[in-house]
């Protein structure tokens, strides 16, 4: 039986009377309470950091050699708050609903409306930690407008507001870390997680470096260990970024809540062949001001400035005349798919559109001659003073374009495909973000909990921040408080002892196999399986031969896979290897949601489920619930559901016409 | 932005561990994109490797946007390769011909061990860090975020050299492994802010003595860390730091 653990009363009072009622933990047992926490980008840094602040003996993993490494390092955008510095209209409520209608209502109201209530408090907290928000001239917050909101309320630091924002927490946990209240484990990787008498107390882990299996004792297991999205091998996430500590989780009890809800971004860098290795995100913003085509006829291979007005077609401005190239991310994503997927795409690989500047600049240009007061300009003056104000916009952007694909975007269209970046789904916690395991929590984009099934931009990095700054120094409290009596267990327990062992004996299984398919060539199959039937639109006939072809992979996988190197060493494969095997699995209930899910809401389309022209068809009677999987063994699982009641955020259906 | 294909020669620096000896390997690679990445070059060699029985060349990496800082490649002789103010993760085989030889090490410093092939720990970054890279503020203290307002300009220096990866090429570019442009951009960063003010004297102090225990060379002004700097961070910094550290030396009650 699920147990949101809401608390009852009106819902813009939950948290505040939450926080009136919990119980509390005095310094002196917070002494000698222990908290693991796996992950440190902004949720698990923030985290780590406040309940060391707290004075909680806290324990920090991450895979990488630092924690300044995580990949919400490379977020752009910006960061959402309800600050209202702009007098323009924003409050706690408007980022409530805005985020609830943009997560095609499959968010659970309390705590999206927790969220938007602690946003004003993550940029008071940043500011102070020395966090350079992008400022205005009289030397107060600069704001912009983002993900087509009506207000503007996304602080930014250039297009670096993810790096910005996990250095500061980078620097809380490393001040942590020198007064002795955290204690930083780098190139640690999570391999499961023990539990004694139904409850999260310590994890098993490989030194990286040594190979070394090592166990580590806690109270309490905090998972934060980000997004799924590399199951579909390519996608702006980082190499690094895996499943494998949710997954365990997973595996030990936790239910893993609406694995199928992707986000798929319009606007990336396409693949320019065999060897890519990952996608690189352009700002959505670039869509402001660029028009997208693609030529009127298939296999066109002339250089498109060589391609007449007449013979492209601005497919996007075709088929949606009302919104044009400013349609929402799902949509653009879907519609440059079938574009290509019909034969009209471009570049070498086929599989990519135009994002054509030209007119902007042209109409820049001709602004700008005439702000100056200039008649007769020349058409060359225009071009060169309209790719000025461009490059003022997004200079930036157009350098990084330049840098990977060679090309000047000044000149020629850019090229662009989506990609996968961000997974709404993750392990199932309640309000106060603990799983169904006691004792273990989960955090930021590794739970599942409040962007439905779209996520609006802006709000990753603020969720990642609220979970650790400002909801888990909370609710731990709660349940730490009754575990003060607990003495630390020691790791020669039996439970250690067993979870070690299982560990060792999948690493050997995996390092015996000595086949002749390379790691990287096993991902390789499972993402084009996930990207071909369970990416940006899927069906029936599509997610039953994928699910087929995951289990055959899966097979292959543990007869055939070559690993090179040996156990007790560094060894990036052997490494890759558990995490491919788990992504394989991972993929396989992926597919099984999606299934379930016969409804197409946010990024999940199901195109049994659409209206005549095309749109999405959301089903509120039958699918108004979060689907949250028991592992129950080998390719199988148990539903729960947890329905959805929305009080004060009505379903309406989206419309973009 | 025409495509094309080449050979390389590639000379590798090969170590099984921190304790073993080290030397370089060759290999031939062919038929590379010009359009790939240079760590989808490794990537390929990689797989090779692999299908050959052998074992693939260790690098860390990660992000692949030039942002993490992960990546730390001494390449021909200088590092993160030859394009200015990229990572060696943005690094593209275009900047390469066909036939060219290419010497690939890792960062080489004292205070930055190998750890395996190109692989090298450079957890005394992070010591550095410990020593007073932030602003003592614990969560939930803070005062509304416009309550101090900041000079734009002061903001975006600030900005500017926060912006520093911490990938270490600084300390791999100069000839005797200082690590001042790293710490400068930190004290920087913090001293110009005024949340980060009343910590100035101790936190350079700290710092600069955290970097000297690490074993890092001192500063002699070539420049070398600037001008790799994948982040364009700027060596006036460095200049910065030393008035801070004279100023705090001068001044501070011990």
């Amino acid at each position: 039986m699920l147990e949101s653990n809401i608390p009852s009363g009106p819902l813009d009072n939950k948290w505040n009377d939450y926080k009136g009622h919990i119980k509390l933990v005095n310094p002196a047992n917070k002494r000698s309470l222990e908290v693991i926490v796996v992950g440190t980008g902004l949720a698990g840094a923030s985290a780590a950091a406040s309940l060391g602040e707290l004075g909680y003996k806290v324990k920090a993993f991450c895979f990488h050699d630092s924690p300044r490494r995580a990949h919400s390092i490379a977020a752009q955008g910006g960061i959402n708050a309800a600050k209202n510095y702009q007098n323009d209209g924003d409050s706690v409520f408007r980022l409530f609903y805005d985020t609830v209608k943009g997560g095609d209502y499959r968010a659970r109201e309390a705590n999206v409306h927790r969220l938007a209530e602690v946003s004003v408090n993550i940029i008071d907290q940043c500011v102070a930690q020395g966090v350079p928000f992008a400022r205005e001239y009289g030397g107060l917050l600069s704001n912009r407008s983002f993900g087509g909101t009506q207000v503007q309320r996304t602080f930014y630091a250039a297009g670096q507001t993810g790096q910005q924002l996990l250095i500061g927490a980078y620097q809380s946990l490393e001040r942590q870390v020198a007064l002795g209240n955290v204690k930083m484990y780098t190139r640690h990787e999570m391999l499961d997680v023990v539990l004694v008498d139904g409850k999260a107390r310590g994890i098993i882990c490989r030194n990286i470096i040594t190979g070394k299996l090592e166990r580590f004792f806690g109270h309490a297991v905090l998972i934060c260990t980000g997004g799924y999205g590399n199951v579909f091998y390519l996608s702006t996430n980082a190499m690094g970024c895996n499943v494998t500590a949710a997954w365990k989780a997973h595996k030990k009890g936790a239910f893993f809540g609406n694995p199928c809800f992707t986000q798929i971004h319009p606007t990336c860098i396409p693949v320019s062949g065999d060897h890519q290795s990952k996608l690189t995100l352009m700002s959505e913003s670039l869509r402001n001001d660029g028009r997208i085509w693609v030529p009127k006829q298939k296999g066109d291979n002339r250089r498109p400035v060589d391609i007449p007005e007449e013979e492209r077609d601005y497919y996007l401005e075709r088929r949606y005349p009302a919104f044009g190239n400013l349609v929402p991310r799902d949509v653009a994503s879907r519609a440059a798919k079938e574009r290509c997927d019909a034969g009209y795409g471009v570049g070498n690989s086929k599989m990519a559109v135009y994002l054509d500047y030209k007119a902007a600049i042209e109409r820049y240009g001709r602004g700008e001659a005439n702000k100056q007061g200039r008649d007769g300009v020349g058409d060359e003056e225009i071009l060169r003073m309209g790719r000025e104000v461009v490059k003022e916009k997004y200079g930036n952007l157009f350098d990084m374009y330049e840098k990977i694909t060679g090309e000047n975007p000044y000149e020629t269209p850019m090229r662009i495909y989506p990609a996968v970046h961000y997974t709404m789904g993750g392990l199932w916690v309640d309000y106060e973000l603990m799983t169904t395991i006691k004792g273990l929590y989960s955090l930021g984009e590794a739970n599942f909990s409040d962007h439905g099934a779209n996520r609006l931009g802006a709000s990753a990095l603020m969720q990642g921040l609220a979970d650790g700054y400002f909801v888990i120094p909370y609710t731990i409290g709660n349940y730490l408080a009754d575990e003060i009596r607990v003495k630390p267990i020691p790791i020669t327990h039996p439970a250690f002892e067993e979870a070690e062992k299982a560990v060792q004996a999948r690493y050997e299984k995996m390092m015996s196999i000595k086949g002749s398919q390379s790691v990287e060539s096993f991902h390789k199959k499972l993402g084009k399986i996930m990207w071909d039937k369970c990416g940006m639109s899927r069906n029936e006939a599509g997610l039953k031969e994928a699910i087929t072809e995951i289990q055959e992979l899966k097979k292959q996988f543990w007869s055939d896979v070559r690993i090179p190197g040996g156990i007790d060493e560094t060894n990036s494969e052997l490494d890759k290897a558990n995490r491919v095997a788990d992504f394989i699995e991972l993929g396989e209930l992926m597919c099984i949601d999606a299934l379930n899910r016969k409804e197409s809401c946010g990024g999940h389309f199901r195109e049994e489920m659409q209206t005549e022209d095309g749109e999405a068809k959301r089903d509120d009677e039958n699918f108004s619930y979060v689907s949250a999987w028991e592992f129950k063994g080998d390719s199988n699982w148990e539903l729960h559901k947890e329905e959805l009641k929305f009080e004060i955020a009505k379903p309406s259906q989206r419309s973009y016409k | 932005m025409e495509h094309y294909t080449m050979n390389l020669t590639l000379k590798v620096w090969r170590q099984r561990n921190n304790k073993a000896a080290g030397s370089f390997e060759t290999f031939q690679v062919s038929d590379i994109s010009s359009e790939m990445s240079f760590l989808e070059m490794f990537d390929v060699l990689n797989e090779r490797l692999i299908s050959e029985g052998k074992e693939p060349i260790a690098f860390d990496h990660d992000c692949r946007e030039g942002i993490c800082g992960t990546c730390a490649m001494h390449i021909n002789g200088k590092p993160h390769g030859p394009w200015e103010g990229t990572t060696t993760c943005q690094l593209h085989m275009r900047a390469f011909k066909d036939g060219d030889t290419v010497v690939v090490e890792p960062w080489r410093s004292r205070s930055f061990p190998v750890i395996k092939d190109l692989m090298v720990d450079r957890s005394a970054f992070d010591r550095i860090i410990q020593a007073g890279g932030y602003i003592s503020i614990n969560t939930g203290n803070a005062v509304d975020a416009n309550a101090i307002p900041i000079e734009k300009d002061k903001a975006d220096v600030a900005f500017a050299n926060a912006a520093c990866i911490g990938c270490g090429a600084c300390v791999a570019a100069c000839k005797n492994s200082s690590a001042m442009l790293f710490t400068a951009a930190k004290v920087s960063h913090l001293a110009l802010l005024p949340q980060g003010s009343p910590e100035r004297k101790i936190r350079v102090l700290n710092m600069v003595a955290q970097m000297d225990k690490e074993g890092f060379g001192a500063c002699t002004n070539t420049g070398a860390c600037e001008a790799v700097c994948p982040k364009e961070i700027s060596i006036g910094n460095i200049a910065l730091l030393n008035r801070e550290y004279l100023a705090a030396g001068l001044t501070a009650d011990k």
